[in-house]
């Protein structure tokens, strides 16, 4: 698990932590590093033992960008036929519940991983900016689709036009960030939190994910039409059927997950 | 390697001294950036525990060198590119910071002293909000700590009427910890700082950050606050260090840390 080049994996208590681990570059994203983390994502997504997946940054920084020099001469073409950012659609099918800890600067493909997670949780200095219009071009990775989603278009476009940075109350004012922490307790806090989320009917966690996303892009018709069908779908699970039994004879549930 | 100011740490303590005394220390862009450095320094300097303000000669800090305004100059631009950033810095210090006030401080000077977590004052001391008699307001977050050191009515009165505050009339309005004797300055001033740079630095850093907090949030999410942040304390050596010396029946020898 440990032959990762560019990032680490700790697992405790059914919290996988992954930490990016470029720290003499602040983090930068390179096209491997985000391939690491796909396959870790995918591989924690798949493993009853993990529950939660919590991804920081290890250093001063969350994530300071992408590489740009390992994109400098990229045309196009290249990069059509690269196509990198399929990676990145493979980290938005992960079904687990994912949190993001940010310290410190989430820039451009940093910020668009942090907004892949489902939660975010920040530290009091962090910063957040979408820099790439700066240097002419645009975020790539769903900043403009994602931030839009998230904080409306009127806010989004003046972010995103302008580059400039959003601290991490504005971030939690905007609704991009749920808890906004000390420095000193940002992992402790963000674990605290994941502890909670693990001991949640997995089953329940994963379901409601999965409905919660559908709601983001689906029409409200549409989206109850599914919601009702997870839903249902619970009602297969031996969570459910425990769950219920400890209501009844008012005791604390012990859930596994089936 | 400074022009403007001097800076020199001793025994923990940095000293900050203003240094255009013919200009009665007045604020120049050139100040302004030399203060950030020095500011900057601090913070990172881990043997630093205590930062001292203070002016050479015969004047704390007599406010913006009106040398250098002209008829053309947008003042929004001048706070948001030369004052904001130094008080930003000063605002998030998380060390214990000294205004030693030696003479007059008007103006921005007095901003200065004002953003300062303690204020001693010499008996030659005074204070003056200059800005109005100039047909400006107070700058340089000086409205912003005023009403919370002296009550809103208080910085309205010394806002408006921009009067001559004694260090006397200081101590008696909460404007200064304390009016020291002229032939005692230097004395006191460094017993102060000594103190200052002997005590648990992380916790006067916290205790900094939520009482600052408290201004900005309901009682609810304050108690939150308040238990992270002793949880931050509760890790460090000095408050480990406190509680043997407490058990040990002897005084506490604290590191910062």
């Amino acid at each position: 698990m440990n032959d990762f080049q560019y990032i680490r994996i700790n697992i405790e208590e059914q919290i996988a932590v992954i930490e990016l681990n470029r720290p003499h570059v602040l983090n930068a994203l390179n096209r491997n590093m985000v391939m690491e983390l796909v396959q870790a994502m995918e591989m924690h997504d798949r493993d009853d033992d993990v529950r939660v997946i919590v991804l920081t940054g290890r250093g001063r920084a969350f994530a300071a960008g992408a590489d740009i020099d390992e994109m400098a001469s990229d045309d196009s073409i290249t990069l059509e036929l690269l196509n990198q950012f399929a990676d990145w659609d493979r980290l938005a099918l992960i079904k687990k519940p994912t949190i993001a800890a940010v310290h410190g600067f989430a820039l451009g493909g940093g910020f668009e991983l942090a907004l892949c997670c489902d939660l975010l949780f920040a530290s009091e200095t962090a910063e957040f900016a979408f820099p790439e219009v700066n240097i002419g071009v645009m975020p790539g990775a769903g900043g403009t689709q994602r931030l839009t989603k998230l904080i409306g278009k009127t806010k989004a476009l003046e972010w995103l036009w302008t580059g400039e940075r959003m601290s991490a109350k504005e971030a939690y004012e905007l609704g991009i960030v749920n808890r906004v922490v000390a420095p000193e307790l940002l992992l402790e806090e963000t674990m605290r939190f994941a502890r909670k989320l693990a001991k949640q009917p997995p089953l329940s966690v994963r379901f409601i994910k999965e409905a919660v996303h559908k709601a983001v892009d689906y029409s409200i018709y549409e989206g109850m039409q599914f919601e009702r069908k997870n839903f249902y779908l619970l009602f297969s699970s031996e969570d459910q059927k425990e769950g219920m039994r400890a209501f009844i004879e008012k005791r604390k549930p012990h859930f596994q997950g089936r | 390697m400074y022009e403007t100011i001097r800076y020199e740490v001793r025994d923990r303590v940095a000293w900050l001294t203003l240094h255009r005394p013919d200009k009665l220390n007045a604020f120049t862009e050139q100040m302004n950036k030399e203060i950030i450095a020095a500011l900057k320094q601090v913070s990172v300097d881990e043997e630093v525990r205590c930062l001292v303000i203070t002016g050479a000669g015969r004047s704390f800090c007599s406010g913006e060198d009106l040398g250098g305004v002209t008829e053309e100059m947008n003042h929004g631009e001048v706070l948001r590119t030369r004052y904001a950033p130094m008080m930003k810095l000063l605002h998030r210090l998380e060390k214990p910071v000294v205004a030693a006030v030696n003479g007059v401080a008007a103006g921005a000077g007095m901003s200065l002293a004002l953003a300062c977590d303690f204020r001693l004052a010499s008996e030659k001391a005074s204070f003056i909000e200059a800005f109005i008699h100039v047909g400006l307001i107070p700058d340089a977050g000086n409205l912003y700590y005023l009403p919370r050191l002296v009550g809103h009515a208080k910085a309205l009165e010394l806002a408006v009427f921009g009067e001559k505050i004694t260090a006397k009339d200081a101590k008696e309005i909460g404007l200064v910890t304390s009016v020291i004797p002229e032939h005692l300055w230097d004395e006191e001033v460094h017993r102060f700082a000594q103190r200052l740079a002997n005590m648990p630095t992380k916790a006067i850093g916290l205790i900094k950050r939520y009482l600052r907090e408290s201004w900005n949030c309901t009682f609810e999410d304050y108690l939150e606050k308040e238990a992270h942040g002793q949880r931050i304390a509760g890790l460090t050596e000095d408050h480990q260090e406190g509680v043997r010396a407490f058990f040990e029946k002897r005084q506490p020898v604290f590191k910062g840390k």
